[in-house]
């Protein structure tokens, strides 16, 4: 971790976007995490991601719990909204707020102590209710402020700093998000941008509940031999099914592979999905197959990562709630209180 | 591509931009961080040693380190690193007691010929080193052209005499008033060596109608320059035109606007952007109300009855012919004439050895100028060599310089059984500059910091005597905030590939996207799949081989901040900042070399 802030002074070609920002003008406050931290390289890869899209920072909403990796929405897109939340607490504060104003981007940042332990029930309720948001979790499979206690994915059998063996089975979150309906479900490495960025791409552009599960290596406690979350181990055990780039509706879709190894998926505000086969099998759009595939992988050792799943015509909370379509906010005084003879009239309703 | 051998001293060299620029390769941002910390008297000695004129380059110099300065691409305008310089040269108080103290002879003879920079610096060198140096010049103090030619408002006279007696005081003796009329008796005088450092004595004339007739009140500008210098002339003209682009020109402009000249204008015959002189010279003059018209090629000088009433000029436009070579096309326009009192000719300088005889053994080319080996600086005579505008034509103050140190080099290692073409290594040490986790010892807070002006002395008073200093140079305060907006070229990124882990931490914390991890390719295909655009083919490509991965860490060294962020963000120390300090050889060993402590600006300063 550095004391000085990071210098204003930026590369003098640097592109600027649609909306005429730089990149530099996604990024947040300095980082206070251990030098090497991949929750940084994660939020490197969603300032990335939001600077490719031009998304208006001051639209976007960024929620976390507690925890390192709940730390990091202080360290990209300063000018968003934030609310760090109660310990496992951010899904329910998230959906409180899609509800209150869709109009926002949602963007839940946690861990896997903050969704696997202590709020896994709010991960799982937010996810089978579709919320529309991308959820992050950022998982190192120990406790990095706690001095690195397995967390609740560690694998069994991986070896902790000092040699003791994990004995309790590992919380698999892509399998959880998967069986509880998430329709876009992903795995990625925070080694990886090349593979992360156009994930957070795709799922910021998911109109519907999207989960990334991020190996990101916890470079203090749980980057040595033994570890099944280190730099070296996810690298030699990768197994990425696709390779994802993500194109907005205005850019021409050329197709440069054979046909049989690029599938283009459409989603429902226009985005095309181009995956670029590696594992030929493999069909993303596939619930049942996804969770077999996954499965029969991690018999085998391997950690597979890519996009795993997406329903390109997702439902979501709001959808199936029937509510308004404006924010709460976009409604003048008479509408939101509409006084006390509405009130009457919904009670003999009611009677 | 090839993994980048950072051994190779030319590598870290050519980072630090004005070192690598310098002709005497003056270790800039080493000064700059002593001029930081209040060791001004060390900042001049580090000079002293590698440029022998501080005060004078201080306020003279051409500044080849300027328009290098990294800070000039990252912000608007680079590092003053000229005016900083001053700085020391004003503040260091009486230095000395540091100097080198007159070495024991060791026998050998070294004649040098005219006192200018070239000449005083090689006798600097090989003086310290042992060797009895004598100058000979043919006016009566010495200096050569920095005392003739630079105005009294540009260059106090008194830093002159400083400067040049921290020379004479070593024992070089000294024949002012001894024209050298010719090589062939000198040679016959049986010293070991010579040097030939006689400048570029004869300025351009002009022959254009009405020159003979209106003769009187043409002047050539350098002979003129000097003329003013030394008290002979004190009055111009009221109407004074100045023909020429150079640097002289606008010495003579500016001194014409002392002397009496109320309408002082420069006329050029190419573009104002062409000109030769230097963009914050062309500022000055300007600032003192002289106009500067260009595209007018002179076509004669206007007279009645034997004096000077005017000249005409023919406009002109820059046209590119077939072979796109740029030519001045008159553009039909009417001709201009413009009335004056005076005319100073500055239109280029040459070089003139009308006292070496041609059948001495050295040779000249085809445009009368000796041949010199550009690395020896030896003439096909090998005991006779040149320097300074002698050598190659007209140079300036810094160039003279460092010719110089090449010739003393040689003449030494000719006289003590060497081969001239042995040239000795630059001393080099890099070192870590890491005190803690984020402690460093250089300043590495990088921020946007615009460049300082420097005082001058207000116009009127400027204008109304040619003695007094226009620029008042920076006073301390100034110089601490102008020597922050350094950015420590000299403070390397020392890359080790086996501790690096590739967890992204510098690509990501990194300002300016130097950093980037890739497939290894070719240098033209790497450069075009960097994380920034690496368009800048002049700065060098580190790149390291060797990670775990396979892939390549590239680092684009264009405009790296030198902040330090990378390394204070590596967990596995991959990344260090070490100090890469180079001292160019010199003859015999020059005073314990200021020595080269670790300092972060602001602290208290080290008793020398």
């Amino acid at each position: 971790m550095t004391y000085l802030p990071k210098p204003k002074l930026h590369h003098p070609d640097l592109p600027k976007n649609e909306l005429g920002l730089t990149r530099r003008d996604y990024e947040g406050a300095i980082s206070t995490l251990c030098a090497g931290c991949g929750h940084d390289a994660i939020s490197a890869a969603i300032v990335h991601a939001c600077y490719n899209l031009s998304l208006p920072p001051h639209r976007i909403a960024k929620l976390s719990g507690i925890g390192c990796s709940s730390k990091t929405p202080t360290y990209f897109l300063g000018a968003a909204h934030g609310f760090n939340s109660v310990h496992g607490r951010m899904p329910s504060v998230l959906t409180g707020a899609h509800l209150a104003n869709r109009d926002l981007i949602y963007l839940g940042v946690s861990g896997d102590g903050d969704s696997a332990s202590i709020g896994l029930g709010q991960f799982a309720h937010a996810l089978r209710r579709g919320v529309n948001m991308t959820y992050i979790v950022e998982n190192n499979g120990v406790y990095g402020l706690t001095k690195g206690q397995f967390s609740a994915t560690a694998d069994r059998g991986a070896l902790n700093k000092r040699g003791a063996a994990n004995g309790d089975e590992a919380i698999d979150m892509v399998g959880l998000a998967l069986q509880l309906g998430a329709t876009f479900v992903a795995r990625s490495f925070s080694g990886d941008k090349a593979q992360l960025v156009p994930l957070i791409e795709a799922a910021l552009t998911h109109a519907g509940a999207a989960f990334i599960d991020c190996i990101s290596p916890c470079v203090t406690f749980n980057n040595h031999a033994g570890s099944t979350k280190s730099f070296d181990y996810v690298r030699e055990h990768n197994e990425a099914v696709n390779f994802l780039d993500v194109i907005s509706g205005r850019e021409t879709i050329t197709l440069e592979q054979e046909p049989g190894t690029v599938e283009l998926v459409t989603q429902h505000d226009g985005s095309v999905l181009r995956l670029r086969k590696v594992a030929g099998d493999y069909d993303p759009t596939d619930r049942t197959s996804a969770i077999d595939f996954l499965a029969r992988h991690h018999q085998a050792g391997e950690i597979v990562t890519g996009l795993l799943y997406v329903d390109p015509d997702p439902t979501s909370l709001h959808g199936h709630l029937g509510t308004a379509t404006k924010p709460l906010n976009a409604f003048d005084d008479a509408v939101l209180i509409p006084g006390s003879a509405a009130l009457a009239k919904i009670n003999a309703s009611l009677r | 591509m090839q993994t980048t051998d950072v051994s190779n001293p030319a590598f870290f060299h050519k980072v630090v931009d004005c070192q690598w620029a310098c002709p005497a390769h003056t270790p800039v941002p080493h000064y700059i961080r002593l001029i930081a910390s209040g060791r001004n008297a060390d900042a001049y000695m580090v000079n002293w040693h590698s440029n022998v004129f501080p005060g004078i380059l201080g306020r003279t110099c051409d500044r080849p380190c300027e328009p290098a300065c990294r800070r000039g691409r990252v912000e608007e305008e680079p590092v003053a690193i000229c005016r900083l310089k001053r700085v020391a040269a004003d503040n260091k108080g009486d230095v000395t007691h540091r100097m080198p103290r007159p070495a024991p002879r060791n026998g050998r003879r070294v004649a040098c010929i005219g006192a200018g920079p070239a000449s005083l610096a090689c006798a600097r060198d090989l003086a310290a080193a042992g060797y009895s140096v004598t100058v000979f010049e043919g006016e009566k103090k010495l200096g050569g052209f920095i005392r003739s030619q630079i105005p009294r408002f540009r260059l106090p006279e008194s830093v002159i005499d400083e400067e040049v007696g921290y020379i004479t005081a070593l024992g070089v003796e000294t024949r002012t008033g001894h024209y050298i009329s010719s090589l062939k008796s000198l040679l016959a005088e049986g010293y070991d060596a010579i040097f030939v450092g006689s400048g570029a004595p004869r300025g351009r004339d002009l022959e254009i109608p009405g020159r003979q007739e209106s003769a009187a009140n043409i002047h050539l500008g350098i002979d003129w320059l000097a003329s003013v210098s030394f008290g002979h002339t004190t009055s111009i003209g009221r109407r004074v035109i100045v023909l020429g682009g150079g640097n002289t020109a606008m010495d003579c402009c500016r001194s014409a606007r002392r002397l009496g000249g109320e309408s002082v204008t420069v006329v050029v015959r190419s573009g104002f952007e062409e000109m030769k002189a230097s963009p914050w010279e062309k500022e000055d003059a300007m600032g003192e109300d002289i106009p500067i018209l260009n595209y007018l090629v002179p076509l004669a000088f206007l007279h009645e009855g034997g004096t000077l009433t005017g000249m005409r000029f023919q406009k002109v436009r820059a046209e590119r012919d077939a072979k796109g070579r740029r030519q001045l096309v008159p553009t039909g326009e009417p001709d201009v004439e413009m009335p004056c009192d005076d005319v100073l000719v500055a239109v280029g300088q040459e070089n003139a050895f009308p006292w070496i005889e041609r059948d001495t053994g050295i040779e000249f080319d085809r445009w009368g100028m000796p041949v010199v080996d550009e690395t020896t600086m030896q003439s096909t005579i090998p005991n006779v060599f040149f320097g300074g505008d002698a050598a190659f034509g007209p140079k300036n103050i810094i160039w003279a310089v460092a010719h110089a140190h090449q010739a003393a080099i040689s003449i030494d290692l000719l006289l003590s059984g060497g081969d001239v073409r042995d040239r000795p290594p630059p001393n080099v040490t890099l070192v870590s500059q890491k005190m803690g986790i984020h402690e460093w010892s250089y300043d590495n807070a990088i921020a946007i910091d615009l460049r300082y002006k420097v005082p001058h002395r207000e116009k009127s008073l400027a204008l109304a005597d040619i003695g007094a200093e226009v620029e008042l140079g920076f006073d301390l305060g100034l110089a601490l905030k102008e020597a922050q907006r350094c950015l420590n070229c000299d403070i390397q990124t020392v890359f080790a590939p086996k501790l690096c882990i590739e967890c992204d931490a510098c690509v990501d914390i990194c300002p300016v996207d130097c950093i980037t991890f890739t497939a290894d390719a070719e240098e033209r295909v790497l450069r075009q799949g960097l994380n920034a655009p690496s368009l800048n083919m002049t700065q060098d490509l580190q790149v390291h081989g060797g990670l775990k991965t396979g892939r390549v860490m590239v680092k684009d060294e264009d405009v790296c901040l030198h902040c330090g962020m990378c390394a204070e963000r590596c967990p596995t120390g991959a990344w260090d900042m070490q100090r890469f300090l180079l001292d160019m050889a010199q003859v015999g060993t020059m005073p314990p070399s200021i020595t080269h402590p670790t300092m972060k600006s602001g602290a208290e300063p080290v008793a020398a």
